[in-house]
């Protein structure tokens, strides 16, 4: 039996430079300065939570686990 | 009394030689360990013994022994039972998963080999009963030879061509050739992959191969034997550089992306050519009257 639980093909982070195209759901919305800043807390967060940076090619990266 | 000693002693040295030469522990068999390898011989020891025995019992007439020795056969579906517990335990601490669809396949061809010694020894000992010993030398050979030949299914070159694809980006878009692969956003990521990822085209020759490769079971089975070989670059928390394998939906071909620790595209070719086409997974269209109809 498996006992670890894991949230599984769920984002778990949105980082993002432009507010205005994300807002409300459940999940942590990391803003960020300029696309520098933005891609270097994506991979930081995506280590930490053991994810996967997912690009919506409108400024908003998304990790999620799958 | 001397004459079944020595019909019982041929029938267990073919049927267990017949178990030791299918019992190949390379790089995708399992059981790789030493302890693993003696449980099976053990198993095939005693299939042999029962094959062996099962001719003179006849003979003498012992009717009920036949009769104790197919209840003994049953106990070989316990084999399939613990190959698939044992390897469906070890897939959680996996990285590369086999997938279930490769574990029943393993787990059933453990079986069948089993049945195989069986026959082995049977034949041989009623060789030897019939003819004498001298013919054991022939009837035990032949039959270890169709058993392995028999065995030897379909691989995945017999169906599919593999081609070399190439690595490329479309904006976030991660590409072999015309197959979309996955979504990578970070450029270090980008630019690992361009650098080292290798990308292959598996392009199926007919329509029962299309199916075949649609199995998400038998693409996990192509990805864990290419990693069990070649390396990835995975690890627990980075799962960035994951190999997959991925349809191309209108033509039907996979695109397989891979980052290994050993770059080397010809042999990664040549080791999806030797995938084994798993059970589960064969397409069978042709096989129909409308799947025939259908395909042209």
């Amino acid at each position: 039996m498996n006992l670890d639980v894991s949230l599984k093909e769920a984002i778990l982070a949105v980082v993002t430079r432009n507010p205005a195209k994300v807002g409300g759901g459940g999940c942590p919305i990391f803003l960020a300065q300029d696309q520098e800043e933005m891609e270097k807390t994506a991979l930081l967060l995506a280590r930490i939570l053991g994810g996967i940076v997912h690009d919506l090619e409108n400024d908003v990266f998304i990790i999620v686990r799958h | 009394m001397d004459n079944y000693l020595i019909v019982i002693v041929c029938g267990i040295v073919a049927g267990f030689l017949a178990r030791w030469i299918t019992l190949r522990s390379d790089y995708r068999h399992y059981p790789t360990y030493p302890h693993g390898q003696l449980v099976h011989l053990a198993v095939g020891f005693i299939a042999a013994s029962l094959g062996a025995v099962a001719v003179p019992a006849i003979m003498k007439p012992d009717f009920v022994a036949v009769t104790f020795l197919v209840l003994a056969a049953q106990q070989f579906r316990d084999i399939r039972n613990m190959e698939r517990e044992t390897l469906t335990r070890l897939e959680e601490t996996k990285l590369i998963r086999r997938g279930t669809d490769y574990i029943e396949g393993i787990a059933r061809v453990f079986e069948a080999r089993n049945y195989l010694v069986i026959i082995t020894a049977l034949i041989t000992s009623l060789v030897v009963y019939r003819w004498g010993w001298p013919f054991a030398f022939i009837a035990g050979p032949i039959c270890i030879f169709l058993s392995t030949l028999l065995m030897s299914g379909q691989r995945l070159g017999d169906i599919a061509e593999v081609v070399p694809g190439k690595v490329h980006f479309q904006g976030s878009l991660l590409m072999v050739e015309d197959v979309i692969i996955m979504n990578v956003a970070l450029p270090q990521t980008k630019e690992k992959i361009l650098k080292e990822g290798m990308g292959v085209l598996i392009k199926p020759k007919n329509d029962d191969a299309r199916l075949t490769l649609d199995a998400p079971g038998q693409r996990q089975a192509i990805i864990h034997d290419v990693v069990s070989i070649l390396g990835s670059k995975v690890d627990i928390a980075e799962p960035d550089l994951m190999p997959l394998a991925r349809k191309q939906v209108d033509k039907g071909y996979l695109g397989l992306f891979i980052v290994a620790n050993e770059p080397d595209l010809d042999y990664l070719m040549e080791i999806i050519r030797k995938v084994p086409v798993l059970e589960s997974a064969r397409g069978t269209a042709l096989k129909s009257y409308f799947g025939r109809k259908a395909a042209d």
